[in-house]
Order: C-alpha cells, then sequence, then structure tokens
C-alpha cells in the first residue's frame, strides 16, 4: 500500500500543477464529492484507501481537505450531506465554508455536523503524506521539519524520487537528514554501507534501525551495527549528563523564583508569611486576567503581565502587612497563624470569585517547543525562559538591594531599627514598602509559574514549603543563599530522582536539608557580625 | 380594643387556619436529597461541579412534578476536601437532616471515610467516580467505573488495535493508581508481556516538575518497540505532565498516552493544540453524538449561563444514578432506604451515550466503554467502543485473593464479599 501512496503522490504533484494551469471545475458534477463521501464511511481501513484515492485524484484541494482531515475540522452535515471545513471549533456555534466550493456558509450548530473521525494511525499516513508534500515548499524550516518527519518512513517507492529531491535541496540540513532517512531504508534493507552514514547520528530512528541490524542474521553486518551503536551510546551518556544538569537548573530556577520573594519577607524582616504562595498565586492570576483582557495575543499578554503582576501582588502585600502584619510585630506563632488564615482567605476568594477550575494559560508560540541541540538533547523553550527570568529578577533584587535608597533603608532597619529611626529614616513606611517588594517578586513568580504548571487555586500550597526550605538551606537574610540553594537543591533533586523517583528524591533532599541545618544551623551562607544577632 | 366584627373573626381564623392548611398539604414534607461533594480546598475543582449538576437535576424533577407528588429539596453540605469532615457531614445529612439519599465523594479516601457512617446509619450512597474496584457495600451504588469497565478495555484496545508492546504505567502515589496498576501489571503478564517492557512510576500528588520522567518515558520508547503510556496521574498533575509532553515532542503518534483521570473539565484548563491524538478512556464522553446527550449539555450551559462549559463522565455518572434512583424509588412507591435498596436492582435507564445502563445485583453498572483522542478544541472524538455494555466488576479477576469474591446483594444471599472456594460471606483476604 505504501508504494502505492508513494506513486500517487508523485502523481499528485504533477496534478497539482496541472490544475494551478486548468481552470476550477464546474460545480454541479464536482469529482471532489465522491472523494470526501468515500472519507466519511465507517471503518478506518476504508478511510485510509480513500485519502490515497484523494491523493491520486491530483485534485487541487486535497492539500487543504488533508490537513482539514488531519486537525479533525472537515465535516459533513448531518441533513443535508454537505461537506464543510470548520474554521472554529469553540462553543455550541462553529463558523463553516463548504469543502467543495470554499465558500463560507455562516454558522452551524454542533449538533448538525459530524465530524470525519480520524485515529493515531490514519494521523501517522497523513502527517508522512503531508511531509512529502512539504519537502516541495519554498520554507527550508518546513522543509527540514518535512524530512524530520520522513526518517523511519522511507520505503521502496520513495527512494527514487527522494534522492531526485536530495540533489536538488539547496538547504545542507535537509539534505543530510534525507541522506539520513535514506541509510536508514538501506539499513533495514541489509545494506551494511548505511551503517557508516547512520553511526554519528543520534535519532531514535537510525538507533531502532541499527538495532534492528545489530540483531540480524548476518554476523558481519551485526558486528557492526554494534560498533555503531556502542560509539553512539558514548555521546548519549555526555548528552544526558547535560540534560540532566538542565533539568537541575531549571527546577532550581523554578525553586529560586518561588522563594526570593520569601528571601526578602522572611530572610530581611523576619516574617513568617505564610501567605507567600497565595502572593504567587495572584501573579499566575493576572497572568491569566492579563490574555483574557489581550484576546490572541498571548506573547505581549505574558510581557504585560510581568510589571501587572508585580503591582497586583505588590499591592495585596502591601494591604497585607498594613492590615495584618504590622499589628503582630516581634510575634511569630500569632503572625504565622495570622498569615496561614490569609491564605484560606485568598484561596477561597479566588475559588468564588472566579472558578474552583483551573484557568487556561496559553503558551505563545515563542515560548513552546524547545530548543534543538542535537537529535538526542533539547532544551524546553519554556523552562530556558523561566530560567533566564529567575537569574533576572535575582539581579534586579540585588540592584535594588545595594543601589537603591530603598535597599539602604531596608538594610538599616533590619540591622538596627532603633538606631535606623533615630537616623530620620520612616521604619513602618519602610516595612511596608519592603513587606510590598517581597510580594511583587513573588507574584512576578507566578508570572513565570504560569507558563509551567496550572493556574488554579491551589497554585500557591505546593511551592510554600520549597520556599521556605530553600531560604532556610541558603541562610536567612542572604539572597545569594537563595539562589545557591535553589540551584543546587534543583540539581540534587534531578540527579537523584532517576535513581530514586521522585517521591523518594524529595524525602532524600528533605533529610539532606534536615541533618545540613543540625550541622549548620544559619544555613549555607550565615551572616555574619552584629546584623547577625538581630 | 378589637375592632373586627365577630363574622370577620370567624372569616380571618378560618383564612388563617387555611393559610397554615394548605401549603402544610402541598409540600407535605419533601424528599431530601442530601448531597455531598466538596466545594472548597483541594478536590473543590472537580467536585463543585458535581454539586451543581445535582442541584440542576433536582431542579428539572421539581418542575417535571416532582417525585410521588412530593418535591424533591436539596440538602447540601461543604465537607471541604477533609477526609475525616467527610464522615462528619455524612453523619449530619444522615442524623440531623434525614436525608433520604446521599449523591457524593470524588476521591476513594472520602468514600472509605464515609462507608462506616453510612452502612451504621443505614443510608443510600450514589458514588459517581471511577475507582479501584475491591469493595462493594450494601449502602453503596457506584455509578462510575471499575477497572473492568476502563482500564483493561483501555489497554486491551492498545494491544489490540494499536499494537503496543511496551508499556508505561505512571500513576499519582495512592490508592487508585496503585491498585489499578497491580491489577493492569498482573493483567500484561497474563497476555506475555515481559517484565522489561513494563515501566512503572509513582509520583506525589501535584508533582510538577516532570522533565526527567518525561525524558526517561522517551528513552523507554526510542527502543524501537511502540510503546504506550497509561496514565493514572490525579488531577492537577496533569497539566504540568502534559505540558512537559509537548514541548519534549512527544507526539501521540509515537508514545500515545491513555489517561484513566483526565476528562474535559481537567482539559479546559490545559492548552490542548500539543497533545492532539492522546487518549482517554472513559464511558462518556461531551461529544458523544446523541440527542439525549446534546439536551443534556444544552441544559447544563442554560443552568451555569457559561457557553464554554463542559460536561464530562462522573456527571453522567450522576445523571444516571439519580434516575435510578427516582425510578427505583417509584417502583417501590416511598423513598424509604430498605425498599429503595431492594427495588433498584434491575432498575434499567437511558444512559447519555445512546444506550441503557442496569443496576447489577453487586450494586455496579453497565456500561459502554468509550477510547477517545483529544482534539484541539479541548474535546475528545471517539475511536473505538466496546460493542456492547460492560456490566461492573466489584472484586477484580486479576487479582490473588480476590478473584475467588462475587458480590450479590439480593436476597437470600445478601453478601459484598461472597467466597465461591470457601463458599462463605466475609471469606477470602483482603486484597492488597
Amino acid at each position: 500500500m505504501r508504494i502505492t501512496r508513494c506513486l500517487t503522490l508523485w502523481l499528485l504533484l504533477c496534478a497539482l500543477m496541472l490544475a494551478l494551469l486548468g481552470s476550477a471545475q464546474a460545480q454541479q458534477d464536482d469529482p471532489g464529492k465522491p472523494l470526501l463521501e468515500a472519507l466519511a464511511s465507517a471503518s478506518y481501513a476504508a478511510k485510509s484507501d480513500a485519502i490515497d484515492a484523494i491523493v491520486a485524484s491530483g485534485d487541487s484541494r486535497s492539500r487543504a481537505w488533508l490537513e482539514a482531515l488531519n486537525d479533525g475540522k472537515l465535516q459533513q452535515n448531518k441533513q443535508t450531506g454537505q461537506f464543510v471545513v470548520v474554521l472554529a471549533n469553540r462553543g455550541r456555534n462553529w463558523p463553516v465554508e463548504d469543502a467543495l466550493s470554499g465558500e463560507p456558509l455562516g454558522e452551524m450548530s454542533r449538533r448538525e455536523l459530524d465530524r470525519i473521525g480520524i485515529n493515531n494511525a490514519l494521523r501517522g499516513q497523513l502527517r508522512s503524506t503531508l511531509a512529502v508534500l512539504d519537502l516541495y515548499v519554498d520554507n527550508p524550516d518546513a522543509r527540514l521539519q518535512a524530512a524530520n518527519d520522513l526518517l523511519g518512513q522511507v520505503d521502496a517507492g520513495m527512494v527514487a524520487p527522494l534522492e531526485a529531491v536530495r540533489d536538488q535541496e539547496p538547504s545542507e540540513a535537509v539534505q543530510e537528514r534525507l541522506t539520513e532517512a535514506l541509510a536508514i531504508y538501506r539499513l533495514e534493507q541489509g545494506d551494511a554501507q548505511a551503517i557508516e552514514t547512520l553511526s554519528g547520528s543520534l535519532h531514535p530512528e537510525a538507533r531502532a534501525a541499527l538495532n534492528g541490524a545489530a540483531a540480524s542474521d548476518d554476523p558481519a553486518l551485526a558486528a557492526q551495527a554494534k560498533k555503531a551503536l556502542d560509539g553512539i551510546e558514548q555521546t548519549l551518556k555526555i548528552n544526558r549528563g547535560f540534560e540532566t544538569l538542565y533539568f537541575g537548573l531549571s527546577l532550581g530556577s523554578v525553586l529560586v523564583l518561588a522563594a526570593i520573594g520569601l528571601a526578602i519577607t522572611f530572610g530581611v524582616m523576619g516574617v513568617i508569611n505564610m501567605a507567600h504562595g497565595e502572593l504567587i498565586m495572584l501573579g499566575a492570576y493576572t497572568s491569566w486576567g492579563m490574555q483574557q483582557l489581550l484576546p490572541g495575543q498571548p506573547g505581549l499578554a505574558v510581557i504585560l503581565s510581568i510589571p501587572a503582576g508585580f503591582l497586583v501582588a505588590g499591592l495585596a502585600g502591601v494591604a497585607i502587612e498594613r492590615c495584618v502584619i504590622q499589628f503582630l510585630k516581634g510575634r511569630p506563632l500569632e503572625t504565622l497563624l495570622a498569615t496561614f488564615g490569609v491564605s484560606l482567605i485568598l484561596q477561597q476568594l479566588v475559588r468564588t470569585l472566579v472558578s474552583p477550575l483551573n484557568r487556561t494559560v496559553i503558551t505563545p508560540e515563542w515560548m513552546s517547543g524547545s530548543l534543538v541541540i542535537n537529535d538526542a538533547l533539547s532544551l524546553t523553550l519554556n523552562r530556558l525562559y523561566v530560567l533566564g527570568f529567575a537569574l533576572l529578577v535575582f539581579a534586579a533584587l540585588m540592584l535594588v538591594m545595594r543601589r537603591t535608597r530603598l535597599g539602604l533603608e531596608v538594610r538599616a532597619v533590619t540591622q538596627n531599627r532603633a538606631m535606623a529611626r533615630s537616623m530620620g529614616i520612616r521604619a513602618t513606611r519602610v516595612d511596608m514598602l519592603t513587606f510590598g517588594l517581597g510580594a511583587g517578586v513573588a507574584g512576578l513568580a507566578g508570572v513565570a509559574l504560569a507558563q509551567l504548571t496550572n493556574v488554579g487555586p491551589n497554585l500557591g500550597q505546593s511551592y510554600i514549603i520549597d520556599s521556605f526550605m530553600v531560604v532556610v538551606f541558603g541562610g536567612v537574610g542572604n539572597l545569594w543563599g537563595t539562589l545557591v540553594a535553589g540551584m543546587s537543591l534543583g540539581v540534587i533533586n534531578q540527579v537523584l530522582e532517576p535513581w530514586a523517583g521522585a517521591v523518594l528524591a524529595k524525602i532524600i533532599v528533605l533529610v539532606f536539608i534536615i541533618l545540613f541545618i543540625q550541622k549548620r544551623p544559619r544555613g549555607l551562607f550565615p551572616q555574619k557580625g552584629r546584623a547577625a544577632e538581630g | 380594643m378589637n375592632t373586627l366584627t365577630p363574622t370577620y373573626r370567624w372569616l380571618a381564623a378560618a383564612l388563617l387556619s387555611m393559610g397554615v392548611a394548605l401549603p402544610a398539604q402541598a409540600q407535605e414534607d419533601p424528599i431530601k436529597v442530601g448531597i455531598l461533594h466538596s466545594l472548597s480546598g483541594t478536590m473543590a475543582i472537580s467536585e463543585s461541579t458535581l454539586k451543581d449538576t445535582m442541584l440542576m437535576l433536582i431542579e428539572q424533577q421539581n418542575e417535571a412534578g416532582g417525585l410521588l407528588g412530593r418535591q424533591l429539596e436539596p440538602v447540601v453540605v461543604d465537607p471541604a476536601s477533609n477526609w475525616p469532615l467527610f464522615a462528619e457531614k455524612a453523619r449530619e445529612l444522615l442524623a440531623q437532616e434525614k436525608v433520604d439519599v446521599i449523591f457524593g465523594n470524588w476521591t476513594s479516601v472520602s468514600r472509605k471515610s464515609v462507608l462506616p457512617v453510612v452502612e451504621e446509619l443505614n443510608g443510600l450512597l450514589f458514588y459517581p467516580v471511577q475507582y479501584e474496584g475491591e469493595e462493594s457495600s450494601e449502602n453503596v451504588f457506584y455509578t462510575g467505573a471499575a477497572p473492568n469497565q476502563q482500564a483493561i478495555p483501555a489497554v486491551n484496545y492498545l494491544m489490540n488495535n494499536v499494537g503496543v508492546e511496551r508499556w508505561v504505567l505512571a500513576g499519582t502515589d495512592y490508592v487508585y493508581p496503585r491498585t489499578t496498576n497491580k491489577i493492569l501489571e498482573a493483567y500484561l503478564k497474563d497476555h506475555g508481556v515481559a517484565d522489561e517492557d513494563i515501566m512503572i512510576n509513582y509520583t506525589p500528588f501535584g508533582h510538577s516538575d516532570w522533565q526527567n520522567i518525561v525524558s526517561d518515558i522517551k528513552r523507554f520508547g526510542s527502543e524501537g518497540k511502540k510503546t504506550a503510556v497509561v496514565s493514572t496521574i490525579n488531577g492537577d498533575a496533569n497539566v504540568p505532565f502534559y505540558r512537559e509532553l509537548g514541548n519534549q515532542g512527544i507526539d501521540a503518534a509515537d508514545i500515545p498516552v491513555v489517561a484513566f483521570s483526565v476528562g474535559e473539565q481537567e482539559l479546559s484548563g490545559i492548552d490542548t493544540a500539543p497533545l492532539v491524538g492522546h487518549l482517554a478512556a472513559w464511558n462518556y464522553f461531551m461529544s458523544v453524538d446523541n440527542d439525549a446527550n446534546y439536551d443534556f449539555i444544552d441544559a447544563w450551559i442554560d443552568y451555569t449561563g457559561d457557553e464554554m462549559s463542559v460536561t464530562n463522565d462522573p456527571m453522567e455518572a450522576h445523571y444516571i444514578g439519580f434516575n435510578m434512583w427516582l425510578e427505583a424509588v417509584r417502583k417501590a412507591g416511598t423513598p424509604d432506604v430498605d425498599a429503595v435498596k431492594d427495588a433498584i436492582i434491575g432498575v434499567t435507564v437511558p444512559n447519555l451515550t445512546g444506550g441503557y445502563a442496569a443496576m447489577m445485583p453487586n450494586h455496579h453498572i453497565t456500561k459502554p466503554v468509550l477510547i477517545g483522542e483529544i482534539q484541539d478544541n479541548g474535546q475528545f472524538s471517539v475511536v473505538w467502543e466496546t460493542p456492547s455494555t460492560v456490566a461492573g466488576d466489584a472484586w477484580s479477576d486479576y487479582l490473588e485473593g480476590s478473584r475467588d469474591l462475587i458480590s450479590d446483594w439480593r436476597k437470600p444471599m445478601e453478601c459484598g464479599n461472597y467466597n465461591v472456594v470457601e463458599a462463605s460471606c466475609g471469606g477470602g483476604v483482603e486484597a492488597q
């Protein structure tokens, strides 16, 4: 079947050009109609044949049909039997256009429409069909993607056309990919020379082909394949090391982001703020709210929600400080209980006002997917951005604390409150601003976390323990300590996880911290001098 | 002082007494329906919609004339996602409010906490969520799926229709995934899957850092054999899990993930574009093409006033359970617990997928099993379904100790765990 499909693909390509030259077909007895009717049959095997028939027909609209089918947007009106392409499929009524003529038909209710369903096997067939077509487009990225999709999918009928395409291909990367795809096919046929081409490849399909060859009956071929595999295994190990490091730093950056606001409120001011997690949650909800305000522009919304998240959480922080914490100065236990109460209130407030359900935060295009270093190592983009963001926030915070008047006053008040006041610093105002700053930074963490995890009322709870852990481990009152502690806990956790499993890794890290605190009660970077006494 | 003439006084007295008597006659103490779902705390995310579903169904029933000529009165309590509080609230419903039936619970641990109370006070509980099985109580009706109505057919589909040979069983670390995975592991080994082709992974509740696990799955799946992930990952942890899958480029055509706890409601919090083609096994999907279903959806949208609100499997379970209870009360002629308990066995009502659900003697119901693929609009499209409905099995056939047990609450057996080998009730080891 595959052979025929590839031959028919060629036919399709020729026909596409003809169709471009020729005129549109008459509407009455549209040849597309029986093709689509065949697609609407119940069995998946029949649908697969129908896809081949569409390709073979060479109809100029076939690409649009196949894409709509792939997206589940090719549908049929139950009463009239008319085939339509759905343009947007959310809510009860969907805008549609005629699949044959392309005329817009207004809106139809989802009750009236019957989707032409596909399964994963058909999706695979469609993907390789569309991939072959994509090899002829102008965009080199699309061609590379198409060549990638063809790895492990090549069959006898495709070899000659693919070789022709490769020889004309201007982009070197695409050429390499196509050579690899062809080599995989040749190796499957028992060609030992293909091993050389594949020996440097880290792609799983290449490895699968080599694995197959290593198990073959031909001892020479098997030995050669084994040697190539051993070489690949070495490279893979190194890549795996880098991958774990990246995972660790990425987890660490999340911990640092979540904890750094607490490092100010708890570390510098000494307030045990149990509502810290909920301030993070407020930041995440701001991110969601911004996307509601700017529909269709998730990228802009993410950027705008950075200052907005800071402001919302910061103002909430100031309100908490004014209404609760300032009255409980020097009474840590009561502060703990009161802020715990505040955290519950904030959670229930969000549940009642917004919804108890999680909210969708859309990841903008430029933040999704991964940065491909090689076939075995790719860095997920959203986490890469969060890592960079965490470092930026940290640097900005260091600047504020070291270089601004507010930072100077904060340090003065925390080191010696009475002395600072006698020098004319309004300590209560400094308290309020410091708490607001810490809360605002928590809001920033929320904006970043919205890109990684759930945005729901429970978001904050999962980070509060980790945040305290990082601050205590790093040394209370030391921002550098928070950075180093967060990053190292992240790396330790990710190194342990493949060995011990997620549950045990968490426990081991916790035990490690407890033991560490026994030995060094003031954390990694203890404060020295008179400030430590206060 | 009194300005009323005797005639008027008489008339006023008559009117007064009528005024008291009339509503009393019409209302003739309503039938009380208890709703025991968390409206705050971690589980509010899933359970609060079920409360609204019950309120909607009760409202509809009252508009249609109530039950046995009496009105239904919902009694809503909030157990706040707190397991011991579930038991207290159940006691409050049964002992103080004197409700005739309770619809409630989501997590297995909350059901286990309510169980002794419902049995002691002889209440009725309809439990609407898929669960791990290994339980059958005289007072509980399980309208969600047992493992043989969800997990086993899903694995069969992957094995026979997709050709999967390597399996990742990933779950959250608590009773439902552990029991389900134990059953699945035994089932897979029975079908000739080798030890090294099964990878089992547990993560804590709300796990948010999936990088390592997803990359492990990717590696496990790149050994040449077709691999699938069977996910019993619970609620909140799914969003970061699916995000990581999408970002690390695991495509459903390469490594499909079939989930047992991810429905339309969970997907409404995720951008599903990168997830198209991943699977879920349920007994109901909102996308099922059926008029009864469309009517239910329209009523739900009108009730919530939100054009985008979704329906899901546990909601259908409540729909079925509520209708079964109505039918049983009509059959018994009274909402009395003992009468209803006997009357309900064998009651058959339409479900929302175009078929019928029947209450079996083991207090589980018959359900069709549907496999759906995730679409880019947060809905599922059904790619496979069982040819007929499957009856829920309280005791799994694949676990040692549990396979000898059957449950039958009809007279004369009236036993939830009858051991067919020892021929005694209450015999047999509780499955581990």
